[in-house]
């Protein structure tokens, strides 16, 4: 707790560096990452932040030394020049993206360890330090390395923001964006050179492997949270940031605990968290929305089989027995108790003792019932008049679709089909004509009248 | 007796072979960064296998690679399906976590681990003629040359027995499922050779520089070839040289041997994606030529941007 406290004072002007370093590094990763992600070039990120090893040695050998700002001039070079490369081997061959990013980051990369190898065995005395482009070594970052870093990170965001919708377009259709005469090229070299820019930035802190991964996970975390690019930047870069305050808080209690690793590995545990928790896409919900879905299918489906023992005696006073339905619908004894006292409490059924005791639709049952019969039949009618599906093959895909035509599709249906009174196993389409409609039945009514006239 | 440099030499020939016969087919599969994120993310593995034997022993570690070598692969896979993201970005997540925790477990057990990352990235090729299998007394002549012999072994036997399965799997696993071959089998089957090659080998060459040959040779023969079995061939055969000159290279600037080799890699890919007859730059460029020359007509329009 006090080296919680401790911590967040900020009192060390070494933890403000630290922390504003990895703050900075995660919030512009995080939010270009998405664009990476979008586009589907997650790893080429790798490709550059290995690419970059070589153009640090031979600024390192050109200037005898390290000197911060031409260590990053020939990062950035290195970085842009692999990119470079890589577009231009998938585009004059015939080899595929995957293999030209990973050509380009093990040539480079063993470049930079060939020239690592000749500037340690040539013996410069100031070449300790090189190492940490490798590996990372956030907690060296002094002032300095800071603000060369938050003005990097500055420059990108505000570029981004200046750019948001150009990127925005390119990211989803590229060709749209080029037929109505966006410069696309341009764009895209733009992104790169952001890119490059990042990743410079960011080696000092997290090092070369893992750079990427800041790239990539906390933009695949937002990815979970929502369907607008806009948040998803911001979630990203707040992922991003969170996984920088965790990382540099966990190797300040612990000195030993490098910083980058951290970083990662706390960027992972909140994708995993988003991966399972996010509404409506993490795993969790989904899970509860398939149940829920299924009951809901259920549900209808006994309703269907009321419907249907009532079509066949044509009595609609007969209770019919759960033993029957369950052996109609092949379910389990408990599931068949759920689906009923749903349908109960919703008062779409009713329940009679006696012998043999069972269930009766209610009005508002029944016609929920035929809603659904008449769903699927129009369906049928029209696969086979449309799309002139053989009608023995319609069943099966008008049984799943009856569940998820809402009352708007069933309106267009029974206009192209202009209401017909058979389906194509000449069963009888039940209509609500003859009863009182309020809400559901009405769009379908008017429909009809259209239906017929035209 | 075989000099040293010998025992170097054979141990990058052997590599650089086993390499260049999986690798051909994670290139044609379009998989090939599988191989990075593979030998990144076995790092734990080596790890916790260096904790429990409390040794540097390599079986232990090669089980422990081969165990999470797998588990990349099965994750990947998991989380692309399962959390419905791109196969790269799935990758990309995957490798670099479990690269992560390989570090941070390496930090927290410093004391006990004789291991760093700087050697899982590099490795050192140099010291294999030292690291001797003493069995019953006799000196059998470097370790690592024998669990590579072993791994080529493997890997010659699985694509012979398996080439027609292979050979359709890489081009269009739809039509080998359609045809159905054992989809699921091939798939972990080359995954797992692939993971065993990338361990075995990057001991000796670095996790990064088993990519450069993985991938880079195959690749090159690719722009020669049309013909799945001379693809082979030529990727093994490019993946040799490559050995070799980086050997010599490394011998005459004084640098890293894995560096140099895939240096050597890069310089050959270049050269052939530049003169390569019908695929290369030039061999394209005179096609151009010739069609221009065959049909005046074309000529005069302008070419299409």
């Amino acid at each position: 707790m006090d080296l919680l406290f401790e911590f967040f004072s900020l009192q060390d002007p070494n933890i403000r560096y630290v922390l504003a370093g990895t703050i900075l590094l995660g919030v512009s990763a995080g939010a270009l990452g998405c664009f990476a992600i979008l586009r589907r070039r997650a790893l080429v990120g790798d490709a550059v932040a290995h690419a970059i090893l070589p153009g640090v040695c031979l600024a390192f050998i050109i200037a005898g030394g390290k000197d911060p700002l031409m260590l990053i001039l020939g990062a950035f070079v290195f970085g842009l020049l692999s990119m470079v490369t890589m577009d231009f081997i998938t585009r004059n061959s015939r080899i595929a993206p995957d293999a030209s990013i990973g050509m380009v980051l093990s040539v480079f990369f063993g470049l930079g360890v060939v020239l690592l190898t000749f500037i340690q065995t040539t013996g410069y005395v100031d070449q300790s330090g090189l190492d940490d482009f490798l590996f990372g070594q956030a907690a060296a970052m002094i002032g300095h390395d800071v603000l060369v870093f938050g003005g990097l990170s500055l420059l990108i965001l505000i570029i981004i923001i200046i750019v948001f919708k150009e990127l925005k377009l390119i990211s989803f259709d590229p060709s749209y964006a080029r037929s109505i005469g966006y410069p696309v090229k341009r764009m895209e070299f733009l992104l790169a050179l952001l890119m490059v820019l990042t990743i410079t930035a960011g080696i000092q802190a997290v090092g070369v492997v893992l750079m990427a991964s800041m790239l990539i996970i906390p933009a695949a975390a937002a990815r979970y949270w929502t369907d607008s690019l806009r948040v998803m930047l911001l979630i990203a870069a707040g992922v991003g940031a969170m996984s920088g305050v965790t990382g540099s808080f966990i190797s300040y209690t612990a000195p030993a605990m490098p910083t980058g690793p951290w970083m990662v590995v706390s960027a992972a545990l909140i994708f995993a968290l988003s991966f399972l928790l996010a509404p409506g896409k993490g795993e969790i919900a989904r899970h509860f929305q398939k149940v829920r879905l299924s009951h809901k299918v259920a549900c209808e489906n006994v309703l269907k089989t009321l419907y249907a023992m009532e079509e066949e005696d044509g009595r609609t006073d007969r209770v019919r027995p759960g033993n029957e339905l369950r052996k109609r619908r092949h379910l389990a004894r408990r599931k068949l108790k759920k689906v009923l006292s749903t349908l109960l409490r919703k008062k779409l059924i009713t329940w009679f003792g006696g012998t043999p005791d069972g269930y009766l639709l209610t009005p508002a049952g029944r016609k929920e019932a035929k809603r659904l019969v008449r769903v699927h039949r129009l369906w049928e009618q029209y696969l086979s008049q449309h799309l002139q599906i053989a009608e023995d093959h319609v069943h099966d895909d008008a049984e799943s679709m009856e569940h998820l035509i809402t009352s708007e599709i069933e309106a267009e249906l029974r206009k192209s089909l202009g209401s017909p009174p058979l389906d194509p196993h000449k069963s009888t389409i039940p209509y609500d004509s003859d009863e009182e409609n309020t809400d559901n039945g009405t769009t379908g009514l008017k429909s009809r009248r259209k239906g017929g006239t035209s | 007796m075989i000099t040293s440099t010998a025992w170097v030499i054979i141990t990058a020939i052997l590599v650089a072979t086993s390499c260049a016969l999986v690798g051909t087919f994670l290139v044609m599969r379009k998989m090939s960064l599988m191989g990075d994120a593979i030998a990144h993310a076995v790092l734990p593995g080596i790890v916790i296998a260096f904790l429990l034997t409390a040794s540097r022993n390599t079986f232990p570690m090669l089980i422990g690679a081969g165990l999470f070598g797998l588990l990349t692969v099965w994750l990947t896979e998991a989380l692309s399906k399962k959390g419905r993201i791109f196969h790269d970005a799935s990758m990309g997540i995957v490798f670099t976590t479990l690269f992560a925790i390989g570090v941070i477990m390496i930090s927290l057990f410093a004391a006990n681990v004789d291991i760093d990352q700087e050697c899982v990235l590099y490795g050192e090729i140099a010291y294999v003629p030292w690291d001797l299998w003493i069995w019953r007394d006799t000196n059998m002549g470097p370790r690592p040359v024998w669990i590579l012999s072993l791994v080529l072994v493997i890997n010659i036997t699985f694509i012979t027995l398996m080439y027609k399965e292979l050979k359709t799997y890489s081009f269009s696993p739809q039509l080998a499922a359609t045809l159905g071959l054992p989809v699921g089998l091939i798939h972990y089957g080359l995954m797992g050779t692939v993971s065993f090659t990338t361990i075995a080998s990057f001991e000796s060459v670095g996790a990064i520089l088993v990519v450069a040959l993985l991938i880079v040779p195959p690749a090159t023969a690719y722009l020669l070839t049309d013909r799945f079995h001379r693809l082979l061939l030529l990727a093994v055969l490019f993946g040799i040289t490559s050995a070799v000159g980086g050997y010599y290279l490394a011998l005459w600037i004084n640098s890293s041997i894995a560096g140099a080799i895939a240096v050597v890699n890069g310089l050959q890919f270049a050269l052939v994606f530049t003169l390569a007859p019908r695929y290369g730059l030039l061999g394209k460029y005179l096609a151009g030529r010739r069609i221009q020359k065959a049909d005046p007509v074309l000529v005069s329009y302008p070419t299409p941007k």
